[in-house]
């Protein structure tokens, strides 16, 4: 088994109302940045796991996404993986 | 009738719910902690407001695999009455069985105080006692109660008479200041398509004795009553 870390963006859904990212966007604008044209907030979920191939570990993440970590009817995901296996390197 | 009252970690309405059902008379409610996996023998299951698992992640995420919810959802599958207040209503979203999800309200704000809610349909179990188009004074509290749903499932709840409650003002009017969270369709209370699972962010439960300051809330249980006296003959 190799460990992985993965990180798992969560947004909210294209078009849907982000009060927060609005919240945001009008303290930016108050405080002089120019030109921002729109602020969104997510959620970021470090996830380190152990799984046979990278392949293995993305599915699997996936499926927490599908599960728990993110609400299909409001938000979206994307999975990367942040490092290279560290546990044991690959088999040989 | 024996009603179950859901406790989760972080549910904080729970004992309003258990005293709003020994006010009303006809129920005998007892407490039942998210832990067990066994609902026992019920006639209608509420789960409470409050802060359930701390809200984390999503608000519901993590109660929605509490034990009792697979006990809850085939209590559901079979028929059964569930009532879902406030952060029940956002378990229930969860869950799935309700449709669409609570987003952060658009004000950013906590609202907690009184609102006026239309009663839209009388075709259901928690609505019976009251008149369509009745306007009721019923407190609300939370920080996450902006219904969201696609076009597709908005135009099906409406299509099928499955909004319950709307948010007006104190005339009875949608528009200008009769939405405190910015609910698609101002929508303060939704059910199933079979009727007799009901989501709902204001809190009835608080609004059935006078010294309360409104006895607005008392028809939902008057109605369930109705509804389970009238299966059981």
């Amino acid at each position: 088994m190799n460990r992985f870390q993965l990180e798992v963006r969560i947004k909210p859904r294209p078009g849907l109302l982000d009060p927060e990212g609005k919240a945001i966007h009008h303290a930016l604008d108050s405080l002089g940045f120019e030109g921002v044209d729109d602020v969104r907030v997510g959620k970021l979920v470090d996830l380190q796991l152990e799984a046979p191939s990278e392949e293995e570990a993305i599915e699997r993440a996936t499926q927490m996404c599908r599960k728990l970590l993110a609400n299909p009817v409001t938000e979206n995901f994307r999975i990367t993986v942040a490092n290279e296996p560290s546990d044991g390197g690959r088999p040989a | 009738m024996r009603v179950a009252v859901i406790t989760f970690p972080g549910s904080n309405c729970d004992h309003d719910c258990y005293k709003a059902l020994k006010v009303v008379p006809g129920f005998v409610p007892s407490f039942v902690w998210h832990g067990s996996s066994e609902l026992g023998a019920v006639d209608a299951v509420f789960l409470p407001g409050g802060f359930a698992h701390g809200d984390y992640l999503r608000a519901g995420a993590i109660a929605r695999f509490s034990p009792i919810m697979e006990a809850v959802q085939a209590f559901a599958a079979s028929g059964g009455p569930v009532v879902g207040i406030c952060n029940g209503f956002q378990v229930l979203c969860e869950s799935g069985l309700l449709p669409g999800a609570l987003l952060r309200n658009d004000t950013l704000r906590f609202r907690s105080h009184d609102v006026h809610i239309r009663v839209e349909t009388e075709a259901t179990p928690f609505t019976s006692a009251y008149r369509k188009g009745q306007v009721l004074r019923i407190p609300i509290a939370h920080g996450e109660g902006n219904y969201h749903a696609d076009p597709e499932t908005l135009a099906e709840l409406e299509g099928e008479d499955r909004i319950v409650f709307r948010y007006v003002t104190s005339t009875g009017q949608l528009g200008e200041g009769s939405n405190p969270n910015g609910s698609a369709h101002n929508i303060a209370g939704i059910v199933n398509a079979s009727r007799n699972v009901i989501g709902m962010m204001p809190h009835p439960e608080r609004a059935v004795e006078s010294v309360l300051g409104s006895t607005d809330g008392r028809g939902l249980f008057e109605s369930l009553s109705r509804h389970l006296a009238s299966r059981a003959a």
